[in-house]
């Protein structure tokens, strides 16, 4: 493989990675807060406000993580893919210059007012800040979905006389049958984050014996929307994803499944190690015929393998392709599992004192952050070789001008720079859940914006 | 519709240029400006609630480009790499500059992110007037449509030329001072006491050093580029822009020791403002000159599909009515001079 193109795929990626562990507690946080502050309007109960401060504070320390890394990612479209944002830009640039103007605008003016405006606004109108900075986050999700859907399934789109994309069709473009399911199952994942953080939150001050209260209620709206968006993680929303994958890139669908052969009446596979050169799977256990099922809703369906398709069609990485994505569903049914075991404690009056289920919990969190991260990797991986699904390869689409060492040095520059980013704000993060949310009982003044 | 394009964008550039370069300047003074703890409060209060907004108008105005003149905004981002992966690292320092010092109450840790924060700000001026210098100066764009520039080869204007040559330096230089100037008169209005009468004499002393580099940068621009003044002999009302920079350097220099402060501050917008229209008008219909004239690109060669364009401008109109909304929202709702809670 071409050096600079491997390191600008590598630029992009561990940015885009990094900068991805903050939106999406962010955006899951945004939505449970909105809960706490709505049910701490509504019964007029100062846990549940004290509980949307702290969150707020965790939120904030994310949320100016979120923004300084991802600015990166507006930038790397020109600096590392030139070639892909002079072919696409006519149309892709569209839906990230939106992002900026109806979804930052709004969430930067308003995340000051909902972090340190409590004082001077009344209740609803700082319950309004909340639902301002929820909807700007989840705006801001849905423009990124649909970039990355223009180049997963291209439409609303021509080609002008010099080879370049253009837009011929605002709504067909923004409106792509791609962006719906890959948003709602993009959300799903976020939401799943913000439950299972605020969660192992609340087991880790159970398991201390510290902040029992605000303990009880990070738990219970954490097991409540966790057991409610796990599921909608994997039916519908993961399933429809999978069904359009099947339709629109077929190619893709028998690389993660690692189907190399086609064949009626496909079997599943839940373990087994993809062999490239043998063209099989070694040590495979399979559900005989489920994929068919699965992709068909027929038990003896014809699924197309890879054999079907020409070999520079085929993502370039099988291996990693295909774990990702088992990585991904593999852990989305044990977050199932997890939630729907927890729901059933909570709702037998068994939860809170079940050290060892608190303990599940609190060791869980790393874990939908693996998931996500799975799931774009599944998402980007399978459309490669492609930059633009049938339209661009990749190998065409990064900067020719930028050397590899070029690459090489900004890339390591970023490693060094995140990694401290990384260290601030686990320290950051860390010191807030010591402190613990009852240090959050008086209310913060307007102009203390210092302490974003 | 590509030229509305290109003054929306180039409008865009200056409501960055006007409203982060207060922040920027804020910081550029902030070490000499705000001496005790108490007063570094102050002067983060008075950027706290707006500098991410502020830099969300850098954001957009780089998404506009992109989709308005894809052509222009792969060529410039890939060229100028090295100096943009460098303004990224430092708007990264500085946001966590402004954003955890206040996490931790301990002097070490203040101080070092006070350090972060100010240095930062001023490398950022520093480049961004470079790289308005390079856009003026013209880049090595050939025949691919695409060029990639050295951070420095010589400082003389020769055949090969990097991000930095004494022109570009000087453009810097001048980013530099105006901001500072820009950052001290919104400090001096929105803050009193000895801060605020310090920043007052901070933008006192920039301001003859602004009219010197204001002088020279226009001086070395027609030097180095003379074709840039056949717009204003084509449209003779060019002419009032530069007649505006001068009437704001006046006023700057009149209402600032009488306290007038908004005027002060509003004068240095419109300065900045009409330095950056000006820079436009000369260059129009080019959007990024090269220095061979027969690779430009210019609106013409690099506008998206006339389809594109006009979608676009129903939702930006749309759109920049809403954050016009927010903004005034939000500099209504934290008007006036800051306090510190606690009788400060």
């Amino acid at each position: 493989m071409d050096s600079a193109l491997l390191i600008h795929r590598i630029h992009f990626a561990f940015t885009a990675t990094f900068h991805y562990l903050f939106p999406q507690l962010t955006m899951g946080l945004a939505l449970l807060i909105v809960v706490l502050k709505t049910i701490g309007l509504r019964r007029n109960d100062p846990v549940y406000h004290e509980a949307a401060r702290f969150w707020g504070k965790i939120f904030g320390i994310n949320f100016v993580l979120g923004v300084v890394t991802g600015i990166p990612m507006e930038f790397q479209f020109g600096t590392n893919w030139s070639h892909f944002s002079r072919y696409a830009g006519g149309v892709i640039g569209q839906t990230l210059a939106m992002e900026g103007m109806f979804a930052f605008f709004l969430e930067s003016a308003m995340v000051g007012l909902f972090l340190f405006g409590e004082k001077r606004l009344s209740p609803k109108g700082h319950w309004w800040t909340a639902v301002a900075v929820f909807a700007g986050s989840w705006l801001s999700g849905y423009f990124i979905v649909a970039t990355d859907a223009f180049m997963q399934y291209p439409v609303g789109y021509y080609t002008d006389a010099d080879g370049n994309l253009q837009l011929a069709s605002f709504w067909a473009f923004l409106l792509n049958r791609w962006a719906g399911w890959q948003y709602a199952h993009t959300m799903c994942g976020a939401v799943t984050t913000g439950a299972f953080v605020m969660t192992g939150v609340g087991a880790f001050y159970m398991l201390s014996g510290k902040f029992l209260n605000h303990a009880r209620v990070f738990i219970k709206i954490g097991v409540i929307t966790g057991c409610l968006f796990s599921v909608l993680q994997i039916v519908p929303t993961g399933d429809r994803q999978g069904k359009l994958v099947t339709e629109l890139q077929p190619v893709t669908l028998a690389a993660m499944e690692g189907l190399f052969h086609g064949q009626e009446g496909a079997p599943l596979v839940i373990v087994g190690q993809p062999n490239e050169e043998e063209r099989k799977i070694d040590n495979p256990i399979a559900v005989p015929k489920m994929l068919s099922m699965l992709t068909y809703r027929r038990w003896n369906a014809n699924v197309r393998g890879l054999d079907a398709f020409p070999r520079q069609d085929w993502p370039g990485n099988i291996p990693l392709l295909y774990y990702s994505y088992h990585i991904m569903v593999g852990l989305g049914t044990f977050f199932i599992a997890i939630m729907a075991l927890s729901g059933l404690l909570l709702w037998s009056g068994k939860l809170y004192s079940a050290r060892w289920m608190m303990w599940i919990l609190l060791l869980s969190v790393p874990f939908p952050y693996i998931a996500n991260t799975a799931g774009w990797m599944t998402v980007e991986l399978g459309r490669q070789p492609w930059v633009v699904y049938g339209l661009m390869r990749t190998i065409d689409g990064y900067s020719k001008f930028v050397s590899a060492g070029n690459g090489m040095f900004t890339l390591l520059g970023f490693m060094g720079m995140y990694m401290v980013l990384g260290i601030l704000g686990l320290f950051l993060v860390w010191r807030e859940i010591e402190h613990g949310p009852e240090s959050h009982r008086e209310l913060v003044g307007l102009s203390t914006a210092e302490a974003v | 519709m590509a030229s509305v394009w290109f003054w929306i964008v180039a409008v865009m550039v200056a409501a960055y240029a006007v409203l982060d370069g207060f922040d920027l300047g804020a910081g550029a003074i902030y070490l000499i400006a705000a001496k005790t703890n108490d007063e570094r409060r102050r002067v983060l209060r008075a950027i706290g609630p707006v500098w991410d907004g502020n830099e969300v108008w850098l954001l957009t105005a780089g998404g506009t480009l992109y989709f308005a003149f894809p052509r222009i905004y792969a060529s410039s981002f890939s060229g100028f790499y090295l100096p943009l992966m460098i303004v990224l690292w430092l708007l990264i320092l500085r946001a966590i500059g402004i954003e955890f010092r206040v996490h931790i109450d301990n002097r070490v840790w203040q101080d070092f992110f006070d350090v972060v924060f100010s240095v930062s700000s001023i490398l950022l001026a520093i480049f961004f007037g470079a790289a308005l210098g390079n856009v003026i100066r013209g880049v090595p764009l050939d025949s691919t449509g695409y060029f990639f520039e050295p951070l420095w080869v010589s400082f003389k204007l020769e055949e090969r030329i990097g991000i930095l040559d004494w022109y570009t330096a000087l453009t810097g230089v001048m980013a530099l001072v105006a901001l500072a100037a820009h950052g001290s008169y919104y400090i001096g209005l929105k803050t009193d006491e000895d801060l605020g009468r310090r920043a007052r004499g901070l933008a006192l002393l920039c301001w003859p050093v602004q009219f010197f580099l204001t002088f020279m940068t226009l001086v070395s621009t027609y030097f180095i580029r003379p074709e840039i003044m056949d717009n204003y002999g084509r449209h003779k009302a060019g002419l009032l822009i530069p007649a505006v920079v001068v009437v704001c350097l006046g006023i700057m220099l009149w209402a600032n020791p009488k306290g007038k402060e908004k005027l002060a501050f509003a004068a240095s917008s419109l300065y900045i403002t009409f330095m950056l229209v000006g820079a436009a008008f000369a260059t129009y219909p080019v959007m990024l000159p090269a220095r061979d004239h027969r690779y430009d690109l210019t609106i013409y060669n690099s506008a998206a599909g006339a389809h594109g364009l006009s979608v676009a401008l129903v939702w930006w109109i749309f759109a920049a009515v809403l954050a016009v909304g927010y903004f005034v929202f939000v500099y209504w709702m934290f008007r006036g001079k800051v306090q510190l809670e606690g009788g400060h």
